[in-house]
């Protein structure tokens, strides 16, 4: 019954549905997971990798977490030849904004402009949506740190804390449980690494499957976007008690 | 003939125009003002071909203003600045407009500035500064009467000095002025100054 509305995007079924945007957020429910927890003086953003074969070259740089601007970064969720498009077409946007007014773009302005693109997906013929849930995480002289999360349907919202990807919903209420305001950088840090440890599938949690970044202000004011080394990662990962004792041994 | 200037003081900037519309050796109106209230807090004083500046002007305007509608926070006014100047940059190289442009305003973090754009997409941080024939008259007498923190007292006794110096120096003066100033309260009109009715 459904196959007569759920071959177009731009078609709802009788019961009010897209089924083309509700597959392309199902496709992200598969990818590796991502977190994003706002703190009282930063962001901190944790993805999963997913190792897909051993032979696979694994990247130098990071995979999940992109740098947008100077001040604002993202994590991805879904496919990730969807995601280098709008990374791209984000990182113009911010360009663009600096030239008209050579002042850094306003980070909700920067997700809404990209939720626009994602939006026109879900209504404008024959095309498919963009499979692609985003983490922001950013820094703006109006509203301070702010943490953005968006799905293909182009909807986005401004959260304190955040999952996307495989188990978000798991995560995302342990994460309510877990969140306290006034958490700190350091904290939150810990927090992001609990919960990806237990929501993730894979049973010991290694420096190798993960990716941290932290957007925060240095003393000098100026917005810092870092990127955990795998060392300091996985000391981090035995700091908040989260590696198994199989690779602690080895 | 048209003279348009501005200076910053402490804690406000002041910006000062003739308001006599001319063409050729007619003058139409002189109660024609040449300040516009770009937002709350942003002054906006344009000289140049009649008609280029109130099209330049009012569309510069209506952007600022959509920029606030679309983002629900204004426009710095470095950002204003930078925006107006690369709108008139864009032009230069199709239609330019013949419009010299004096933009002054508060921001809450900077305090009061004041940003000189000519005609040719020229952009400048400035003090003080002036457009037109009343401005060789205006820049000296600033260079001589300015020092940075003026009281509001102060820059519109200066403001009156360079008045009174077009009004005896320059063969073709405009008889009226309006003075605007910006401060954290706001733009607004501060006084007319008239040596005609107009109405």
């Amino acid at each position: 019954m459904s196959r007569r509305y759920d071959s177009r995007t731009t078609i709802f079924s009788p019961e009010g549905r897209l089924y083309q945007v509700e597959y392309a957020m199902e496709a992200i429910g598969n990818a590796g997971s991502a977190i994003g927890i706002l703190s009282t003086d930063g962001v901190v953003l944790v993805g999963e990798k997913k190792v897909t074969s051993k032979l696979l070259q694994t990247s130098k740089s990071t995979e999940k977490m992109y740098k947008i601007d100077d001040h604002v970064a993202c994590a991805v969720a879904g496919i990730m030849s969807d995601a280098n498009i709008l990374i791209n077409t984000a990182r113009v946007q911010a360009q663009r904004y600096t030239f008209a007014y050579q002042e850094p773009m306003p980070v909700e302005q920067l997700v809404q402009s990209l939720c626009d693109t994602k939006q026109g997906y879900t209504q404008f013929g024959g095309l498919r949506p963009f499979g692609v849930s985003f983490l922001f995480a950013g820094w703006d002289k109006n509203f301070g740190f702010q943490l953005y999360m968006s799905d293909p349907s182009g909807n986005y919202g401004g959260w304190k804390a955040g999952a996307i990807g495989a188990n978000n919903q798991a995560a995302q209420s342990m994460l309510k449980q877990d969140y306290k305001e006034d958490i700190t950088r350091e904290e939150a840090v810990a927090l992001a690494l609990k919960v990806l440890s237990k929501t993730m599938d894979s049973t010991s949690l290694t420096a190798e499957k993960l990716e941290l970044a932290e957007v925060f202000l240095l003393p000098s004011g100026e917005v810092k976007y870092q990127v955990c080394s795998p060392d300091d990662l996985g000391k981090l990962l035995v700091k908040a008690g989260v590696t198994q004792p199989a690779t602690e041994a080895s | 003939m048209e003279c348009v200037f501005g200076l910053v003081g402490d804690g406000f900037a002041v910006v000062a125009a003739d308001s006599s519309a001319v063409h050729s050796i007619l003058v139409h109106k002189s109660d024609e003002d040449k300040v516009m209230l770009l937002d709350s807090h942003k002054l906006l004083g344009a000289s140049g071909e009649a008609g280029d500046r109130a099209q330049f002007t009012e569309y510069i305007q209506k952007n600022v203003h959509l920029y606030q509608f679309r983002n629900g926070i204004p426009l710095t006014t470095a950002a204003a600045a930078n925006f107006t100047r690369g709108e008139l940059a864009t032009a230069l190289r199709k239609n330019p407009y013949s419009v010299n442009i004096l933009l002054a305003g508060y921001d809450k973090d900077i305090g009061p500035s004041l940003y000189y754009i000519d005609y040719i997409a020229t952009l400048h941080k400035i003090e003080k500064g002036a457009f037109g024939y009343g401005s060789y008259f205006c820049l000296s007498m600033m260079d001589r009467h300015y020092h940075s923190g003026m009281s509001l007292e102060e820059a519109i006794d200066l403001v009156d000095k360079c008045i009174m110096e077009i009004r005896s120096r320059l063969v073709i003066a405009p008889p009226n002025f309006v003075i605007k100033i910006v401060d954290k309260d706001g733009a607004r009109e501060y006084a007319w100054r008239k040596s005609i009715k107009s109405d």
